[in-house]
């Protein structure tokens, strides 16, 4: 079957859950070929990719691959698509492969979409827009396909594939060296998992009251090994970071399940969240639009009800 | 310093957005355009910069005629003129099209730094300030909180899932901002007035010296083949906390098995 590539995602070596999916994906379509870029790379990775069905993996494990914003990565799939004629190429979609994948389009002169919740035979991606309103179909019809596939969209599922290791080059070109990281700051990030990544995501809105109120909702999140989520109101207040803002102008996320507490469901939130499977709302306002999402709801002030909530949890453990 | 901003009118997000049956592309008059909301940020860091540096503040939009409206808001805000890339060729350009008129039109004008929002609230594909560095071959200084500018050094903070990366380039380069970059000005009366006045530009495809062939519907390099109104929510369970709201929402979790 044809090969498709499938740009890794991983962090301090280790691959990244939405990789799994996309080779999982990939399978259904073609025999996938992962690619690594940047440092890291190691055995147990190997085994991962292998244990997920990447048939080939190609390395380029250079420093210098991670020292430029985006155009290395850029180049170096380029390179693979010239020497291996892949069938499509399959990144994750989040800021940064987004952006790999949008040079990539231009290098090879091919179609890109940039947030496919699913693919179909014949490359035939679906897409969820306006915030979850409409489904579309959507292909490619010049060049190579690029997709960008949404995290969560695909259970992971391993099969073995042979894991090939195959050493490549690159040099990276003066053009993709404009762009110079000269550091990377890390902020407290905590033991929690990854808010796009998450199955479960615990998010608290306005009604949370403050920064030190949000205790209660990542208490809850540790109770169910799930990621905390914000809305707008909470990270324009300062009580949260911002890279953890639910919407339209923040992520979006796919969980299962979905907790929103003490958030009225602004359109622009929804964008960011209605694709979750499950949805739980806990709001003290009957009329909140939330409700309307919600597979279960609670109407009652959050600072009780959540508190007995992850209470409760504990105790069922 | 000669400071393009790129300007993206889009559907309102407040009404309800729908694909046209003919062609399946937006329809732009099923809503009211109003500017994309993080462009008002990038138009708000160009004035910035220029307050602190010097020079000129020119809006760039690529959009049908309702779109002058969306650069008046700009021009409004305090930007000195604009260029309004309008013709029936460009309509249906997907991404590799809008970003080659764009880069096309960049050229023709000349910029020491091209600033945009990171994504747009239709598209949201989040990609054009990339695909603009790689067809200008310059630095892309993408997702920036912070920007600063020091003669002909620029060093940006680009957000990341963990943090942020500091970056350093020369200019010319293409930023893209995010919302906590600052907070845009509301554009005062006599802004609004003098807005009216501002010189603005209008290129059709041949003025910006764009290969017609190479942009619109027809020539995209992917396609819509069907849409359809996402189904509806099944409407759920909703409880009033008689004091046994947690313990209920722990129930209802255990009946999925997430407990
Ligand atoms: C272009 C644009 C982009 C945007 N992007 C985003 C985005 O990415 N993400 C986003 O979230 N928003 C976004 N917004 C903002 C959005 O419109 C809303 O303003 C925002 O989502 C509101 O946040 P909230 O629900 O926390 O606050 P509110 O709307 O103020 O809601 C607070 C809710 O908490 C409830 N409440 C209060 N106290 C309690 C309590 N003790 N117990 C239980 N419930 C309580 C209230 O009944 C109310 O329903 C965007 C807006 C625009 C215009
Ligand atoms: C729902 C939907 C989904 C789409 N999906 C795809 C897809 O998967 N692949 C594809 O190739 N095309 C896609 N398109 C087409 C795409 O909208 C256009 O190519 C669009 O002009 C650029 O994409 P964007 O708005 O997402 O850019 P983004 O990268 O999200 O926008 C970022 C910034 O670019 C600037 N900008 C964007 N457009 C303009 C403009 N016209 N004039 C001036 N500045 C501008 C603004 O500063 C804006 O803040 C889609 C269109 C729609 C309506």
């Amino acid at each position: 079957m044809s090969e498709i590539l499938v740009l890794v995602e991983h962090v301090e070596g280790q691959v990244k859950k939405v990789t799994l999916e996309l080779l999982t994906l990939a399978r259904k379509l073609g025999t996938p070929s992962a690619v690594w870029a940047g440092e890291g790379y190691s055995p147990d990775a190997q085994a991962k990719l292998a244990e997920y069905g990447a048939e080939k993996i190609y390395v380029a494990d250079a420093a210098e691959i991670g020292d430029y914003v985006v155009a290395p990565k850029a180049e170096l799939l380029a390179q693979l698509v010239s020497e291996k004629s892949p069938a499509a190429v399959f990144v994750a979609a989040t800021a940064e492969a987004k952006e790999i994948a949008g040079r990539l389009a231009i290098k090879i002169d091919s179609g890109v979409l940039t947030d496919a919740v699913g693919m179909e035979d014949g490359l035939l991606a679906d897409q969820s827009i306006f915030g979850g309103g409409v489904n579309v179909h959507s292909r490619v019809t010049k060049g190579t396909p690029i997709v960008a596939v949404r995290p969560n969209a695909t259970p992971i599922e391993a099969a073995a594939g042979a894991g090939a290791e195959e050493r490549v080059t690159v040099d990276v070109s003066d053009a993709a060296k404009g762009a110079r990281v000269v550091e990377r700051v890390k902020q407290e990030k905590g033991a929690r998992p990854e808010l796009t990544e998450a199955s479960i995501v615990v998010s608290g809105g306005r009604g949370v009251g403050s920064a030190e109120n949000f205790a209660v909702i990542e208490a809850l999140a540790d109770s169910l090994g799930a990621a905390v989520g914000a809305s707008r109101a909470v990270t324009d207040a300062g009580w949260y970071p911002h890279q953890f803002q639910v919407g339209q102008t923040g992520k979006t996320v796919s969980p299962q399940l979905y907790i929103a507490a003490g958030i009225s469901g602004a359109i622009q939130h929804r964008a960011g969240m209605q694709t979750a499977k499950t949805i739980i709302a806990i709001n003290k306002d009957s009329e909140a639009p939330i409700f309307e999402l919600a597979d279960f709801g609670v109407v009652g002030d959050l600072h009780q009800v959540v508190p007995q909530l992850t209470e409760e949890i504990t105790k069922r453990k | 310093m000669n400071i393009v901003v790129c300007v993206k009118q889009v559907p309102d997000t407040a009404t309800e957005r729908k694909l046209r049956s003919d062609d399946n592309t937006l329809d732009r008059d099923a809503a009211d355009g109003v500017i994309n909301e993080l462009c008002e940020y990038a138009v708000e860091e160009a004035l910035r910069l220029k307050e602190a540096h010097g020079g000129e503040v020119t809006v760039l939009t690529m959009g049908p005629a309702k779109a002058a409206d969306t650069i008046r808001k700009a021009l409004a805000m305090g930007a000195d003129k604009a260029v309004h890339l309008v013709d029936d060729a460009l309509h249906g350009s997907d991404v590799l099209g809008t970003s080659y008129a764009l880069a096309q039109t960049l050229k023709k004008i000349g910029f020491d730094l091209v600033v945009l929002g990171s994504e747009s609230t239709d598209a949201r594909t989040g990609v054009l300030a990339a695909m603009l560095a790689e067809r200008l071959s310059v630095p892309q200084l993408t997702f920036a909180n912070k920007v600063e500018i020091d003669g002909t050094s620029i060093s940006i903070q680009r957000v990341t899932d963990y943090g942020y990366d500091r970056v350093e380039a020369s200019l010319p380069a293409v930023v893209s901002v995010v919302e906590k970059i600052n907070e845009p000005r509301y554009p005062s009366f006599k802004g609004i007035m003098a807005a009216k006045k501002k010189p603005v530009e209008k290129l059709g495809v041949a003025d910006a010296e764009i290969d017609a062939s190479q942009v619109g519907l027809a020539n995209s390099w992917s396609e819509v083949v069907d849409f359809a109104a996402a189904p509806p929510r099944a409407a759920g369970t909703v409880v009033k906390d008689e004091g046994d709201g947690g313990v209920k929402t722990a129930e209802f979790l255990a009946s999925k098995k997430f407990v």
